[in-house]
Parts: C-alpha cells; sequence; structure tokens
C-alpha cells in the first residue's frame, strides 16, 4: 500500500529538480558542441514563432512586415522542438507510473469555480494573453529567466523571478480568496 | 530534420519527463505554490538551479561554452515579470509547462496554450511601441549578480546554496 502511493506520488522534487540541472548542464555543453552555439533551456520564444508560423498560414504580408517576427526569426530550431518535445516526455512518464488523466478542469478550479469548462477556459486564454505578453516583454518565462538565468547568475534572472512570484502570489490570492 | 532539431528533440523528452516525473505539471503545484501551500515546484526549480549552478559555472570558468545573461534592462523585466506574474496566477500553468500537462492528459491546458499564442501574436504588434517606450527607461545591458555585487561568482554561488539549504529545511519542516 505504502509503495503504491509512494508511486503514484511521482519522484521526489529534489531528484527530479537536479536531474533538469544535470540536463541543463549537459544540453548546454551538447549545444555548444553540435550547433557552435551555446544554448540554454527556455520555452516562451517558441510561442512567438508559433504564431508567427500561423500569421505566415493566414497572413502572410502582414507577418513578413512585423520587426519583431523578423528580429526573432520564425523558423523550427532547437528551443522550438525542445518546447514540442516536453510532451511526449511527459506523456511517457505518465504512462509509466499510471498517473495519466484526462482531465477538463482542474480540480482546485473546481473546487472554487465550479465544472464549468467554458469558465476555466475563458480565465486560462486571458490569463495566457498576459502572461505571454509579460514574458516576451520580461525576455523570459519561468524557464529561461528562472532556471537558465538563475543557473549563470544572471542578474536579470533575480529580478525577473521576484516580480513572477511576487505577482504571482499576490494574484492567486486575490483569486483564490475566502 | 537537421543535428540542432533532434537535439533539441531529445533534450525536450527528457525535461518532460523530469517535470512530470517531479509532478510540477500540475495546476495545483503551481497554483499552491502562489498560494504559499505547496512548494514542490520551488523544491524542483531550486534544485535544479543549485546543480546546474555548479557545472555551468564550472564549465565557462573552463572556457568550454560561455554564459549568456539577458538584458537587465528596469522597464521590461520588471513590468513584463509583474505581467507574467498575473497571468501565471490566472492561468495556473508557464509556458513549458502548459505543453507537459497536455501530455499527462490536462487537456484544459490547451486553453491556456492558445492564450500564449495569441499574447505571442498580441506582443509582436505591440514591440515597435513598446521598444521606444518601456524599453528605453533604464537598461544595465546583459550584468550578473556577482558583478553587481563586486563578488566572485563561486561566493556567490556558495551563499545562494546555503540560502537555498536553509529554505529547504524550512519547507521540509513545515511541510509545504
Amino acid at each position: 500500500m505504502y509503495l503504491e502511493r509512494k508511486k503514484k506520488d511521482g519522484w521526489s522534487p529534489y531528484l527530479a529538480g537536479a536531474l533538469v540541472g544535470l540536463l541543463a548542464i549537459a544540453s548546454a555543453w551538447a549545444t555548444t558542441q553540435f550547433m557552435g552555439k551555446t544554448n540554454y533551456l527556455g520555452a516562451s520564444t517558441t510561442f512567438v514563432r508559433a504564431a508567427g508560423l500561423v500569421e505566415e498560414g493566414i497572413a502572410p504580408e502582414h507577418a513578413a512586415g512585423n520587426v519583431y517576427f523578423t528580429k526573432t526569426k520564425i523558423k523550427v530550431d532547437w528551443q522550438f522542438m525542445l518546447v514540442l518535445g516536453i510532451l511526449p516526455g511527459a506523456f511517457i512518464a505518465s504512462l509509466s507510473d499510471r498517473s495519466f488523466k484526462l482531465e477538463a478542469v482542474p480540480p482546485l478550479w473546481k473546487s472554487y469555480f465550479g465544472p464549468s469548462v467554458a469558465k476555466r477556459a475563458l480565465a486560462a486564454f486571458c490569463g495566457g494573453i498576459v502572461a505571454m505578453i509579460g514574458a516576451r516583454l520580461a525576455d523570459g518565462c519561468p524557464s529561461g529567466h528562472g532556471l537558465s538565468g538563475l543557473m549563470q547568475l544572471s542578474m536579470s534572472g533575480f529580478v525577473a523571478m521576484a516580480c513572477f512570484f511576487g505577482l504571482g502570489i499576490l494574484t492567486a490570492h486575490f483569486i483564490y480568496r475566502r | 530534420m537537421g543535428t540542432e532539431q533532434i537535439l533539441g528533440l531529445i533534450t525536450g523528452i527528457l525535461f518532460g519527463f523530469l517535470l512530470q516525473k517531479g509532478r510540477v505539471l500540475r495546476f495545483e503545484k503551481q497554483v499552491g505554490a502562489m498560494l504559499l501551500k505547496d512548494m514542490t515546484i520551488l523544491k524542483f526549480m531550486l534544485s535544479a538551479i543549485l546543480v546546474g549552478m555548479l557545472g555551468i559555472l564550472f564549465l565557462a570558468d573552463a572556457g568550454v561554452f560561455t554564459i549568456s545573461h539577458k538584458p537587465m534592462n528596469v522597464g521590461a523585466v520588471v513590468v513584463g515579470g509583474s505581467l507574467f506574474g498575473m497571468g501565471w496566477a490566472l492561468m495556473g500553468f508557464c509556458p513549458g509547462t502548459s505543453i507537459g500537462a497536455l501530455g499527462e492528459g490536462r487537456w484544459h491546458a490547451l486553453f491556456a496554450i492558445a492564450g500564449m499564442v495569441v499574447g505571442a501574436a498580441i506582443y509582436a504588434e505591440l514591440y515597435p511601441w513598446l521598444s521606444n517606450t518601456l524599453m528605453t527607461w533604464k537598461d544595465f545591458g546583459k550584468i550578473s549578480l556577482p558583478s553587481a555585487l563586486g563578488l566572485s561568482h563561486w561566493l556567490v554561488a556558495v551563499i545562494l546554496w546555503a540560502i537555498t539549504l536553509l529554505m529547504f529545511y524550512f519547507f521540509e519542516k513545515k511541510g509545504l
């Protein structure tokens, strides 16, 4: 019983996190070795490239005229594949300990705001817009600024993480008050 | 797919696997941290940072690869970071974990992902204006914390290790 519960709980976050630390080192080395350029873990730039690819499909002239897309270069690069790879990685991990579960509304959200998928969808969609505008303005998310920035002791990483968590804590307490 | 894409894909699969095993992809874990009730994501992130820091500082010192700091542009990082925090609390995922959450079956993450793609498109429209306003306030450039403090990066690393281990001790003691 105890072992079964252990299995469902996954690995210790300290262990899984430490392994991500090793992965970050290995990946900085491997990208330098095989691509000639050191790449650090990150995710949010890929969302710009994804938006760019969509716009190239529906309004190519508009996308071509955008300075930010030109600057970011719309292409399926190393980070794009990294972000895509997270999906099968998480899928395999969740199958391996049977924690895969189809879920329409997160249980915590449901306990506060009910089972409406539309309500959750609207909140997640609006939150996503605000968060991504912020991440691009700050030039990174918890992966790029948080993990990679702090590993390199970047000043911007420390300030960004303080803002992420500072406003995150305030906003979460406002949303989930009572 | 070239070498670059294959390398990215392998790294991503391993990253996703570890994110899922650490259970940090869950909406409840992300919001739980912001409600100061469940520190799983902080334990995970800080462990990754402590371990990664040693290897990256050592290999950068040895000249194997170079450090690349993101610019410390005050307006951009503070305003952008704060907007991100607000959106993160509402969405319950960050960019990387939203994709992973979808992978473990939490398909409501699709709404967050769609919002983020739209947010990126909006940002691309706002960029010319922002780069002439907010981003012109004050830019310290690509600086590190040790250089700002005038300390050696190994000393800063030791201090951060000590602070983080104390935090871990506190989290475990309080059962967070």
